[in-house]
């Protein structure tokens, strides 16, 4: 371990975004988590106080300050809020590094995010694997969301309801695909993303649906990478850049209109962090321009279908005695990408459907990936409050854009009993289509 | 000093989780919105009933430990900065609304609710609760009572203190003093409650407030009108003023902050106009119809270039907007944004304007002026870093200036962000020597020992 100097130095470099944050508390009124703690260094400011504390050396314990910035659901609320334009997310992310570079990352992270998420062929073949596996450790908790939970006292697991693995994953049964455009004159990449290959392969069917009606050609290679997400929030450059190379890789060379993903946070991903941290993964200059070539062509598949085949088309009246559906708006979409009208727009195709809002609908689930893990308590009870607003709306089923919404809002509903149907926006649509 | 024995019998009150003593967590509350250095803490409680207040005060106060309450911490004077060592208190978990009584008009809270959500609470019951300072979406209602908050509305409809019906509150040994009543009207005793609006935690622990509320005015509607000179703009706001139309906010903005909102948000304002002003009547139907028209009128003849009424919802959006985006747009332009009330009586404002644009200038500053014109409550405000020693030293003078030309106007040091620990030392120069210590006299007899939020108003 380098000396604390040597981490000041390395968080110094931080110093010209963080002396944006003029302290005046405004994220306090979003933060998810600090709603429910009231602690100030769950908050962005206190988080961005712990930083700079680092970097200034009034604060000599970086496990602490790692602790601490830990707690967070990476959801942006608060750099979509901020008024002095803090990029709360940047920072974070890069402090994160900066620490699991210093302080090392534990075996067990290490072993999960650089052997196994690293290498999406070993990836893939132990998560099939333990899918055939799944019932004997598990058993169904709700039929209706298709949740399970523990048969017995799995430390990791606690009181989840969760969804199972999916019994064969969307890239173990879709072909590889290499279409050209036919009568929507586009070519795309769809980037399916962990969670909607091993969980909900439904919506990558429902994304090949959508895209063929609309005459859109598709490029979809086989193995392909996590976007990385899970590594950087854990600090771990090494292994996002392994990932980041080989998504390159396959996405990097075709020409390709698009690269479009049904998963918010995997586009969000895509979008804003992998030019942000590309050059922090020591790719080369021409790598680092392909990335953020490609980051630029990058779009929610909802985006790319309503730009371009559902602008000019009437939204045709609801159908009053339809059961209600409600949206919630994952935080990777609406707040780091300032997406929300087009997927209600995808809902409102279907006519089998009443689009009612919930209140509060872009308030986070929760989730924020390995955050739930690690505090499940917390994001439980962030988790409750999004139960609370899809229960008083009156709906029958929930819809949103990202499989990890999918999972939180599947948990939470399904511990208090409810028949509500959890639903992918995109499924929803090409349930309307022909 | 904090003993473990001593941290021990504080988390016999308020529980273990809600002690905190970790160097990191203590690093968190070593500040608040105001551009000062942060001062460490010794230990942070988080209470979660207001029955705790009056032991944990007693514990302070019988180990000479320095308490400063904490809301949201967005205070900008400094109230909120403990003193070295001492306690924090944290009201957050004291939130809840006690009641919010229809028919008498007035609500009971706990400190720790939030100014916006208590607004929107009372907007749900068809009541309304005026003040609205700017960090009304996370600041306290105690934290508002404490430092007396203003905000947008403070012309027509006054500020915190002409909403505190009474409180109860704990003086330095823990006892409970009751103030004021559920009435409007209420002679028993000194006014008490008085006295602890403003006090910024230096007299008492604020554990209940009983606040007025007032019926929401039935009709709105905004106005922006645009100037080439800055002096028509003042001359406009003192004529609305002389035609005895009382507007709910009159709010200014300079060219540079003008220029700085347009760059940031596109609202479409006008960047070579000299200065804006932004008007809402509110009241009865015919009223505003009738006001609307009026202040559209003064406009045109004091020399406004146009004047652009909002006539539906999402102009008038448009106008605030423009409005809310002021701090922002200006807060963008350098790392260090230096934030300041000075205020002077509404008739000085052309030459309180004149006046910081020539400290800007003098200092070679980055230096934009919009607030509450109405009520003579500005907001000069300096882009600056801080980290550049050189330019600080300037900002350091420029806002000496600033004070001083605000009170040879005959205005006063701070319309509403506090004295805390940034205007101490100018408090003298505004009142007396015989003012400092009839006050540090005040605050001996009621905080032997000193204990509560010292440093703060009357100095050290």
């Amino acid at each position: 371990m380098a000396g604390a100097q040597e981490l000041a130095r390395m968080v110094k470099e931080l110093d010209d975004q963080l002396v944006v944050c003029m302290r005046c508390g405004l994220c306090q009124a979003v933060c998810p988590l600090y709603a429910q703690t009231g602690r100030e260094a769950d908050v962005a400011r206190g988080k961005l106080a712990l930083i700079d504390g680092l970097a200034k050396e009034l604060l000599d314990d970086p496990l602490a300050a790692r602790d601490r910035l830990e707690r967070c659901l990476l959801c942006g609320s608060c750099a979509a809020n901020c008024p002095s334009g803090v990029k709360a997310l940047d920072i974070f992310l890069k402090a994160r590094a900066i620490l699991a570079g210093y302080l090392g990352l534990s075996p067990i992270k290490r072993l999960v995010l650089r052997h196994l998420l690293g290498n999406p062929k070993i990836f893939n073949r132990v998560l099939r694997a333990a899918s055939a596996f799944e019932s004997i450790w598990s058993k169904p908790a709700d039929e209706l969301l298709g949740t399970s939970c523990a048969r017995l006292g799995l430390p990791l697991l606690g009181e989840r309801h969760f969804k199972r693995l999916a019994d064969q994953p969307f890239l173990s049964q879709a072909e590889a695909l290499d279409t050209t455009p036919g009568a929507g004159g586009l070519k795309v990449a769809f980037f399916v993303g962990c969670l909607i290959d091993k969980i909900y392969p439904e919506v990558g069917w429902a994304a090949l649906k959508a895209l063929d009606h609309h005459g859109v050609g598709v490029f979809l290679p086989r193995d392909q990478a996590c976007c990385g997400i899970p590594a950087l929030s854990a600090g771990d450059t090494e292994a996002f850049a392994r990932l980041l190379r080989a998504n390159l890789e396959l996405f990097g060379s075709g020409r390709l209109d698009h690269l479009v993903t049904a998963c918010a946070t995997c586009a969000s991903t895509i979008k804003k962090v992998w030019p942000l941290m590309a050059r922090e993964a020591l790719l080369s200059p021409e790598d680092v321009r392909a990335v953020e070539e490609l980051a630029g062509k990058t779009l929610d598949i909802g985006q790319l279908l309503v730009n371009n085949f559902l602008p000019g088309q009437k939204i045709s009246p609801e159908v009053p005695d339809a059961p209600v559906l409600t949206y919630h708006d994952p935080c990777h979409l609406r707040k780091s990408l300032g997406v929300w009208r087009e997927p209600r727009r995808l809902l409102r195709a279907n006519q089998n459907w009443r689009l009612k809002e919930m209140a509060e609908p872009d308030w986070c689930c929760g989730m924020g990936g390995s955050f739930n893990l690690r505090h499940y308590d917390i994001s439980a009870g962030i988790g409750r409050r999004k139960l609370d607003n899809i229960r008083a709306s009156g709906c029958r089923a929930v819809a949103t854009s990202c499989p990890a919404c999918m999972l939180q809002i599947t948990d939470a509903l399904s511990r208090a009993g409810e028949k509500i149907e959890v639903k992918h926006a995109l499924v929803v649509y090409a349930d309307s289509l022909p | 000093m904090i003993t473990p024995n001593l941290a021990e019998k504080f988390k016999e009150v308020v529980g273990a989780p809600n002690v905190l003593s970790e160097k990191a967590d203590l690093l968190t509350y070593s500040y608040d919105a105001a551009v000062l250095e942060p001062v460490w803490p010794g230990l942070v409680l988080r209470p979660t009933s207001t029955a705790q207040l009056g032991p944990l005060v007693a514990l302070c106060n019988d180990n000479n430990l320095p308490l400063t309450v904490r809301g949201s911490g967005t205070n900008l004077s400094g109230g909120a900065i403990p003193s070295s060592g001492g306690v924090v208190l944290v009201t957050g978990a004291l939130n809840r609304i006690l009641e919010i009584n229809e028919a008498d008009m007035y609500a009971r809270v706990e400190p720790g609710v939030v100014t916006a959500k208590f607004a929107a609470a009372v907007a749900g019951r068809q009541l309304f609760y005026p003040p609205d300072p700017g960090s009304q979406a996370v600041s306290t209602l105690g934290g508002n009572v404490a430092e007396n908050a203003g905000g947008l509305r403070g012309l027509k409809y006054g500020v915190t203190r002409d909403y505190v019906l009474g409180m109860s509150f704990v003086d330095s040994e823990g006892g409970l003093v009751k103030a004021g009543a559920r009435t409007v009207k209420c002679v028993t005793g000194y006014n008490l409650g008085g006295l602890m609006v403003g006090s910024e935690g230096t007299l008492g622990l604020i554990s209940e407030i009983t606040l007025k509320l007032v019926p929401p005015p039935r009709a709105a509607r905004a106005m922006l009108a645009v100037f080439d000179d800055v002096r028509a703009a003042s001359e406009t706001v003192a004529a609305i003023i002389a035609a005895h139309i009382v507007p709910a906010t009159l709010e200014f903005m300079d060219n540079f902050t003008i220029r700085a909102v347009e760059d940031f948000s596109h609202a479409g304002l006008p960047a070579e106009a000299a200065a804006l002003l932004l008007i809402e009547v509110d009241g009865h139907p015919a009223q505003v119809e009738e006001e609307a028209a009026q202040v559209e009128r003064i406009c045109g003849e004091h020399g406004a270039a146009r004047v652009q009424v909002a006539t539906d919802a999402p102009t008038r959006d448009k106008v605030w907007e423009a409005r809310r985006a002021a701090l922002s747009a200006l807060a963008r332009l350098k790392p260090t944004t230096v934030l300041e009330d000075a205020t002077v009586p509404r008739s000085r404002i052309p030459d309180m304007v004149s006046a910081m644009e020539e400290i800007g200038r003098r200092h070679g500053l980055m230096l934009g002026t919009f607030g509450h014109a109405g009520d003579g409550n500005l907001h000069p405000t300096i882009c600056c870093d801080r980290r550049d020693a050189d330019e600080w030293r300037r900002v350091e003078l420029a806002v000496e200036d600033i004070f001083a030309e605000a009170l040879q106007m005959g205005g006063t040091l701070s319309g509403e962000h506090g004295i805390g620990l940034a205007k101490a030392r100018f408090l003298e120069n505004e009142t007396s020597r015989a003012t400092i210590l009839w006050s540090r006299r005040l605050k001996a007899a009621l905080d032997p020992k000193g204990i509560l939020n010292p440093g703060k108003i009357v100095g050290a």
